[in-house]
């Protein structure tokens, strides 16, 4: 009861900020909920069965694109709705693959998706409809932003919990550990890993679409950035894939880090950066908060 | 060279949470006789090259001369020197609009330079608006540039859209097949990006209207680095013009593959890059006459004193196309701040009404737009000269047909 | 008569027409033999993207790391290439033979100092598949950060044998062949000796079962060490020759990279002949569709290619089933 209010209070805390922000503080903040939503779900499903994979950029750039495409004819809320039932076909199709792929093969399958959408669509766009680049011209300030994706973000993380407490968490653990163990006991491979990766890969559309109106002016290239995919997962796997809260903390120390390399360190910010990288992957070989709880322990040991 | 002092004020506010930087963020009051000039570019990933090519130099250049010789002038002839505030896009436009965000909001710096490319600077528009800033659009090719200019009515585009030059590369063309030169026949190819098919949307009516026939046309995706199939096959097409909307690495990359298939069509235009100077080496020295986009009037003295303070500053002269125009319009932007000073709605209708001084001659702006502008450029000795319009001051005679490679 | 003499009348008639999309072109009938194009264009561009594909697919099958800074380490041999070549003027086929071995030393030390222990505190494959990405993913950025800051981000390349020679009416570039025999070498070589010496036997001993190898006395540490940096120096001849032949800026690692890996994963990893068979199977059908089909899908027509025989052998088209 008393997590419950803390968590209420904190969710209202969070979504009172901008009114006192700057709008560079907003920008922060927007970066850090759509980074905190797209690591947790990925994590939904990659955390849970560790099939890793790397078409988040896939799912996002379609909710960006469908916004480009449909933002003048239809309604801002059809739009988005639109957006998640065009993800959550698409995730449909790729899910079935992990009925066949698995460990890196599943990785590098969604890695290739991602490409062949980008270039299909660029392909579309350049034959059939004749332009590449489109506007997105909303009225939709970045407060609004800001609140959609805290919501969805809420979302994501309160879906995370409910799951990982039922029925489908379980299963997707067991599938996790030993997928041929999962399906003697019983679970229903198919069903359990599609009906995850479609809500991760609906939410994730959804957040590409939410960020959108932020750009401006969407191309392929721009929107079907991989960078997008693999941040997701490293921010995920810094903080524990598997943790309700794994992903989220790894994604806000992460960008905060990003964003204060660039700007005190332009120059030879990829350098301090892959060497942060190296040193994390050397320090803390169970994620930030697995690295926090080994030394809750240690204290513990040491009292 | 640049000041970059405040940045330890930056840094140390720069190392919170998000909400203690807010807080912290108060805006830091520069010394009386300081400015603050901010800018957001791509220093790592894709854009990095094109922005390390063509924009980042000239800020580099300006700047360290501007302050050379005291700072930038104000109304009263006060000097005040510029400090520079520099950011890392990474190529991604979430983090661009955030830099803008900060520079604008947290920096609070007097003005804000633009970033490299037409996604980019398109990207920005909405935020510079809001926040009333002059936005000096350089590297940005659109054909929406006049709805562009009215609707955010502080910002200028000084490029031109795909259109021009395709309509400029036309006309050039049209003369030759009149004077019996070519066959009228083009082969083309395009890039699967905005400013490629912009380009060639641009190109498939003008080529029409000229009267060229197009005996083939394929757009190729992003990325692609092997041009032996597609060269083959415009070889075969028949045309004796080659035309290709192009980016580099691809642009250097067609050239390499035309020369060692001995591919020898009267007239080679390439994209972007082939204005940059490290095309000659790329052609191994047989740049000879290959068109491109944009140019430069060699012969003026300007272009020239300009061309070697460049080389001095960033050890290699500059491309022939956008990096003049991008000096330019730092030069528009210092002698507007002379004129009016740093007040936003001053300068911008400054830079819209006014006439300056650049080493492109004398500069005005048209519905903020330059318009004035090299269409079609060529390699004529060691030096990208402008070829069309025919008509405008410095323009240099047009070759055709290309020698063997 | 001005213009150059047309193929034939056929050619004239059908290409100012419009042209249906996706539909063959006309006039690639006419020409003397597309088929030949195709085949000699393609092999050309398949023997560089095996050659680059060769270390990737021996530093993720024998030695188990999966390293997404292997485009990097192309582009530093490339940039090195060119550094030496403008500075010594040394022809670039000398500079190979001495960047190779450098690279081998290089690689040895990387692996000894920073994937050793990874491999050695990780329990399972997975793990350790996961920590090689985290850790390779840093030195992807420390090794494109340092190009950067050494060389700059302008485009760079060197003119080295660029004329064209005629083979079977076809005119392919002199580097590019160069490159095709480099590759020849580099993987038929490798294949024969995995294959044939007792050497490569240990090497495949170790890629097979890891967990048994130490069982017969092989030292899987030291077969891991000796394939990272073989791996390290094929990235770097690889990388070489694509600086003989193509224009490259130091943030073209990436592109490296997953080109790279589409071709281990088709090829079945650790599988060198594999490698070889994907990278010309590549070549071809990217020539293929540039000719035939449409230069905007031959990116396209990659990918879905690969994920094809993805689902179709997903252990790769010459892979062993786990």
């Amino acid at each position: 009861m008393i997590a419950l209010a803390a968590s209420i209070a904190a969710l209202v805390a969070l979504a009172a900020v901008p009114l006192f922000l700057t709008d560079y503080g907003l920008g922060l903040m927007i970066g850090m909920a759509g980074y905190v939503t797209l690591a947790s779900a990925w994590a939904l499903f990659s955390g849970q069965t560790r099939y890793i994979s790397l078409a988040t950029v896939a799912f996002y750039g379609i909710g960006a694109y469908t916004v480009a495409v449909l933002n003048e004819t239809i309604a801002y809320p059809l739009v988005l709705a639109c957006a998640g039932l065009v993800g959550a076909g698409l995730a449909l199709v790729v899910g079935l693959s992990t009925l066949r792929l698995s460990g890196i093969y599943f990785v590098i399958f969604t890695f290739g998706l991602a490409e062949l959408v980008r270039q299909l669509i660029t392909w579309y766009e350049v034959n059939v409809t004749g332009t590449l680049g489109r506007y997105i011209f909303l009225d939709i300030t970045a407060r609004e932003i800001y609140w959609q994706l805290l919501a969805l973000g809420t979302f994501t993380i309160g879906l995370t919990a409910w799951i990982l407490r039922h029925r489908l968490g379980l299963a997707l653990k067991v599938i996790g550990d030993d997928e041929t163990v999962a399906a003697h006991a019983g679970i229903d491979l198919a069903r359990t890993k599609l009906i995850a990766f479609t809500l991760s890969a609906t939410i994730i559309t959804l957040c590409g679409a939410i960020s959108s109106p932020r750009w401006t002016y969407v191309e392929p290239i721009i929107v079907f950035n991989p960078n997008v995919s693999f941040l997701a997962v490293i921010m995920a796997l810094l903080g524990g894939a598997n943790r309700l809260w794994g992903p989220a903390a790894g994604a806000v120390p992460l960008f905060l880090l990003f964003e204060w390399l660039s700007v005190n360190f332009p120059d030879t910010y990829p350098i301090i950066l892959g060497l942060m990288f190296i040193a994390v992957v050397f320090l803390l070989p169970d994620g930030v908060l697995g690295g926090l709880a080994r030394l809750r322990q240690r204290g513990k040991a040491a009292a | 060279m640049t000041g970059y002092s405040r940045r330890a004020v930056v840094r140390a506010l720069a190392a919170g949470t998000a909400l203690a930087v807010t807080i912290a963020g108060a805006p830091v009051l520069a010394a009386e006789d300081t400015m603050t000039i901010g800018y957001a570019i791509a220093k790592t990933g894709p854009n990095a090259t094109g922005a390390g090519i063509t924009t980042l130099p000239n800020y580099q250049l300006w700047v360290s001369q501007v302050n050379e010789a005291g700072g930038l002038t104000m109304p009263d002839g006060s000097r005040r020197k510029i400090e520079v505030i520099e950011y890392d896009d990474r190529s991604s436009n979430e983090d661009l609009v955030r830099a803008i965000e900060r520079l604008a909001t947290q920096d609070k710096v007097d003005l804000i330079l633009p970033p490299w490319g037409t996604g980019p600077n398109l990207a920005i528009a909405p935020l510079m608006h809001r926040f009333g800033y002059p936005q000096l659009a350089v590297t940005s090719v659109t054909d929406k540039a006049p709805e562009f200019a009215r609707r955010w009515e502080r910002s200028f585009w000084m490029l031109g859209g795909g259109h021009d030059y395709a309509e400029g590369l036309a006309s050039v063309l049209k003369v030759a097949r009149d004077a019996g030169t070519i066959n009228g026949k083009v082969a083309m190819v395009s890039v699967a990006d905005g400013f490629g098919i912009d380009l060639v949307n641009g190109a498939r009516p003008a080529f029409q209207e000229a009267g060229l026939e197009i005996a083939y046309d394929k757009s190729y995706p992003l990325g692609t680095s092997d041009f032996a199939a597609i060269l083959n096959e415009a070889k075969a097409s028949g045309a004796d013009s080659f035309v290709a909307f192009s980016y580099p690495p691809g642009s250097f990359g067609m050239t390499k593959t035309a020369q060692s298939i001995g591919y020898n069509p009267k007239v080679f235009y390439i994209g972007v890059g082939g204005a940059f100077p490290i095309f000659p080496k790329i052609a191994g020295d047989k740049q000879q006459v290959v068109m491109s986009i944009g140019g430069v009037n060699a012969g003026s003295e300007a272009i020239q004193a300009y061309f070697k303070q460049h080389a001095g500053s960033a050890g290699a002269p500059p491309d022939s196309w956008a990096s003049a125009i991008t000096y330019a319009s730092l030069q528009m932007l210092e002698q507007a701040v002379g004129r009016v000073g740093l007040d936003h709605g001053k300068l911008a209708a400054e830079l819209s009404n006014g006439t300056f001084e650049t080493i492109l001659g004398e500069t005005k702006l048209e519905d903020n737009q330059l318009r004035d502008l090299w269409w079609v450029g060529q390699w004529q000795g060691g030096a990208f000269k402008g070829v069309y319009p025919s008509d405008k001051t410095g323009a240099s005679e047009v070759v055709i047909p290309k020698p063997e490679w | 008569m001005v213009g150059r003499p047309c193929g034939n009348a056929a050619v004239r008639a059908f290409a100012s027409g419009p042209r249906p999309l996706g539909v063959p072109m006309p006039n690639t009938q006419a020409k003397r033999d597309p088929i030949m194009t195709i085949i000699i264009l393609g092999l050309v561009l398949g023997g560089t993207y095996a050659l680059l594909a060769l270390g990737l697919t021996i530093q993720y099958g024998i030695a188990r790391i999966m390293n997404l800074a292997y485009g990097e380490m192309t582009l530093v041999a490339a940039f090195v290439l060119v550094f030496v070549f403008r500075l010594t003027g040394l022809p670039p086929l000398v500079s190979i033979l001495l960047v190779a071995p450098a690279a081998y030393g290089v690689g040895w030390l990387l692996y000894t100092v920073m994937m050793r222990p990874l491999v050695a505190r990780a329990g399972t494959q997975g793990k350790l598949e996961v920590d090689s990405i985290l850790a390779t993913f840093g030195l992807l950025f420390v090794i494109q950060g340092l190009l950067l800051l050494v060389f700059g981000s302008d485009f760079t390349s060197v003119s080295f044998l660029e004329q064209g020679v005629e083979i079977l009416g076809v005119s392919v570039a002199v580097n590019r062949l160069v490159a095709l025999a480099i590759c020849a070498a580099a993987g038929g070589g490798l294949a024969i000796v995995l294959a044939r010496t007792r050497w490569g036997l240990v090497m495949r001993a170790a890629a097979l079962t890891p967990a048994s190898a130490p069982l017969v006395g092989i030292d899987v540490n030291r077969v891991a060490r000796q394939a990272f940096a073989l791996g390290t120096a094929l990235a770097a001849v690889g990388g070489t020759s694509v600086a003989m032949y193509q224009t490259f800026s130091a943030t073209d690692g990436v592109v490296f990279t997953m080109k790279a890996l589409v071709i281990v994963i088709m090829g079945g990893v650790g599988n060198v002949a594999g490698a070889l068979v994907a990278g010309f199977g590549l070549g071809l059908i990217e020539t293929f569709v540039a000719t035939v089909i449409d230069p905007g899908l031959t990116l396209a027509a990659t990918f879905a290619l690969f994920l094809a025989v993805l689902l179709w052998r997903p252990e790769g088209l010459f892979g062993r089933r786990a």
